[in-house]
């Protein structure tokens, strides 16, 4: 029964995990490269929250609730999805025909701002992030037997909830529109596509709001399930959903989900069962044994090497 | 031949200016050390992230294998050739190096599955190491753990610190020279056509691994032995990034510059703690110098933006 509640625990943190590897897997499908600051837009979303949040309360009178949440969510999805598109525009845009290395080395100058520029502005000190939603504990009734053992906080229902609204929203717009043809088609082939006529930078730009969206969605999502945020928070969760997005087959966009929920299981599984201590050691011994056993993640497809 | 007589000429130097060094203020005497040892941090980076064109964002960790083993080696066994004053240092050279060598094992083990990577996941691989590592020393009791390591004795002066910059810049200036060297700038350049050409790829990217990992090690312990204290979080994700920032501000793949970058960069903080205090200034500015991340990350972009080879490198071929 208590592995049952660790796999419930696991796939809430690990469906946080999923909505931030998503942006990872799909700025990696149009572009080839890591975008390292995508952690730090997740921490941007959670203190988006923190500041809007006490006027959003005071517009629904004060309040606590669904629907306080949800404009949270859209506010904070809205401007994620606004600095993301800034950041490719002002420090990716421009090196896109430059070395590889130097794009990264960018990246990771943005990530390096965005962290410690979040620690000027915002301060250094946790915040504690406003109560939006009052939460409570759910369990199954007891006439259930042993089963009714199991419960799950309404907070991390609701965020997984949310999660899965959102995994099928973004697969909706990824197969079934215009402008995700038009970034499957830029993945598939860069050269061809613009042949077709397909605006290659106003693509981009739209796959980072996407991607920037969602990780402002985990911003508020996480805050509601633990609200202490800090403006290093984006750093480690950074890492992780990256490891998750390499776990599925980075550029997948259904493996990025698939290897967010397993990374959360597997932390989840190592603070229970083994020690807390080896929480961050254990998932980048995941990320290792991937890339040397099977490069292309579980559900990636290999990819010829053009010379 | 000359590389040699600089070699010795330099030596020699460092120890007729050790000697005098005795009375000097200790405040600019911490300051040169540290430029010793960041030289010899960057250099020996340079020869991966530079020469070779790879990406390690994990150098603090070798660093800390380096440091951890000599202490841990002169704490239990420093008197193990003598109490003499000549006898306790000739073991704490001994143990330098086995702290660099200690540092260039890990170099291998983590260079071996991770180079077959490229580029970004290389990065994230080589973090993660440096984080495993730093986990490691924190769970590990005879280290010290979370309490930190302490009591070595002082054994890094002057002569050391520069005798050992001298040595890793001839080491790396002679190699860059060498057969090595070409199948070093070969993998960076192109490494599908390098391969073509026959040239063992992961071979070289091991060797300048190792050889970085072996460097950081030496000045892991000249560190521990000048500070008397080391602590895991001296050796995280940030000191990594200070090295690597000396890289790629003094030019991928320029030893030079990227000596004069570690000069640099490690007078800057000094200098902007310096600033910070000038009551004149507005508040913000005095805020921010205070917080050197800041600006390295802006460094970064706008130098990735306007000169990616660095201040003092040499424009490269652009690339397909």
């Amino acid at each position: 029964m208590e592995f049952l509640q660790q796999l419930i625990n696991g796939l809430a943190q690990g469906s946080i995990y999923a909505l931030i590897a998503l942006g990872y897997t799909m700025v990696f499908g149009v572009l080839r490269f890591i975008n390292f600051a995508h952690g730090d837009v997740y921490m941007l979303g959670a203190f988006a929250g923190f500041y809007i949040g006490p006027k959003m309360l005071h517009a629904f009178s004060d309040k606590p609730g669904f629907g306080v949440l949800v404009s949270m969510l859209i506010v904070a999805m809205i401007l994620c999805a606004i600095i993301g598109i800034a950041i490719e525009w002002l420090c990716y845009r421009p090196l896109r025909d430059r070395p590889k290395i130097t794009v990264l080395i960018t990246a990771i100058g943005v990530s390096l701002f965005l962290s410690n520029g979040g620690q000027y502005v915002f301060g250094a000190d946790p915040k504690s992030f406003p109560e939006i939603l009052t939460d409570s504990y759910l369990s199954l009734p007891e006439s259930w037997g042993r089963v009714s053992e199991l419960g799950i906080q309404l907070s991390a229902a609701i965020s997984m909830g949310i999660t899965l609204i959102l995994l099928f929203a973004l697969r909706h717009i990824v197969l079934h529109t215009k402008m995700g043809m038009a970034m499957r088609a830029l993945s598939f082939n860069p050269v061809a596509a613009s042949l077709m006529g397909i605006n290659i930078s106003i693509v981009i730009a739209f796959t980072f709001g996407l991607g920037s969206a969602l990780a402002g969605a985990a911003g508020i999502l996480t805050s509601i399930q633990q609200p202490s945020i800090d403006p290093l928070m984006g750093v480690n969760a950074g890492l992780k959903a990256f490891v998750a997005a390499v776990l599925g087959g980075i550029g997948n966009l259904p493996g990025a989900a698939l290897g967010g929920l397993l990374i959360g299981i597997i932390e989840t599984m190592v603070v229970g069962y083994i020690s807390p201590t080896y929480r961050d050691a254990i998932v980048f011994g995941v990320l290792i044994l991937i890339l040397l056993f099977k490069p292309t993640g579980l559900l990636g497809a290999s990819e010829q090497e053009k010379v | 031949m000359r590389g040699k007589l600089v070699l010795l000429a330099t030596l020699l130097l460092c120890g007729v200016f050790s000697h005098f060094s005795g009375g000097m203020n200790p405040y600019y005497y911490d300051i040169l050390i540290g430029i010793g040892i960041n030289i010899i941090l960057a250099t020996g980076l340079n020869l991966v992230n530079g020469y070779t064109g790879q990406f390690s964002l994990g150098h603090a960790g070798f660093m800390a294998v380096g440091a951890y083993l000599s202490s841990w080696l002169t704490l239990n066994y420093g008197y193990s050739l003598g109490a003499s004053a000549t006898m306790t240092t000739a073991f704490f050279v001994i143990a330098l190096f086995l702290g660099g060598a200690g540092a260039a094992v890990t170099g291998l083990m983590v260079g071996f599955p991770s180079l077959r990577l490229r580029g970004d996941y290389l990065a994230i691989v080589t973090l993660g190491f440096s984080e495993i590592i730093k986990g490691i020393i924190q769970n590990s009791e005879p280290l010290g753990a979370q309490r930190g390591l302490g009591g070595m004795v002082q054994h890094t002066n002057f002569f050391w610190t520069f005798a050992f910059a001298a040595l890793t810049v001839y080491v790396v200036v002679s190699l860059v020279n060498s057969t090595y060297g070409r199948g070093f700038l070969a993998v960076k350049d192109d490494e599908i056509a390098a391969e073509a050409m026959g040239i063992n790829t992961t071979k070289y990217k091991v060797i300048a691994f190792v050889l970085a990992a072996f460097f950081a090690g030496i000045a892991g312990g000249l560190f521990a032995h000048f500070k008397q204290f080391v602590h895991p979080e001296g050796f995280n994700f940030i000191k990594s990034i200070d090295i690597v920032v000396m890289v790629i501000l003094g030019g991928m793949g320029s030893t030079v510059g990227v000596c004069l970058a570690a000069v640099l960069l490690t007078i800057l903080p000094e200098l902007l703690r310096y600033v910070s205090k000038i009551e004149a200034l507005p508040e913000w500015l005095r805020e921010i110098s205070e917080n050197r991340m800041i600006l390295y990350s802006l460094l970064l972009i706008i130098l990735m933006l306007t000169r990616p080879q660095g201040l003092f490198g040499v424009s490269l071929a652009k690339k397909k």
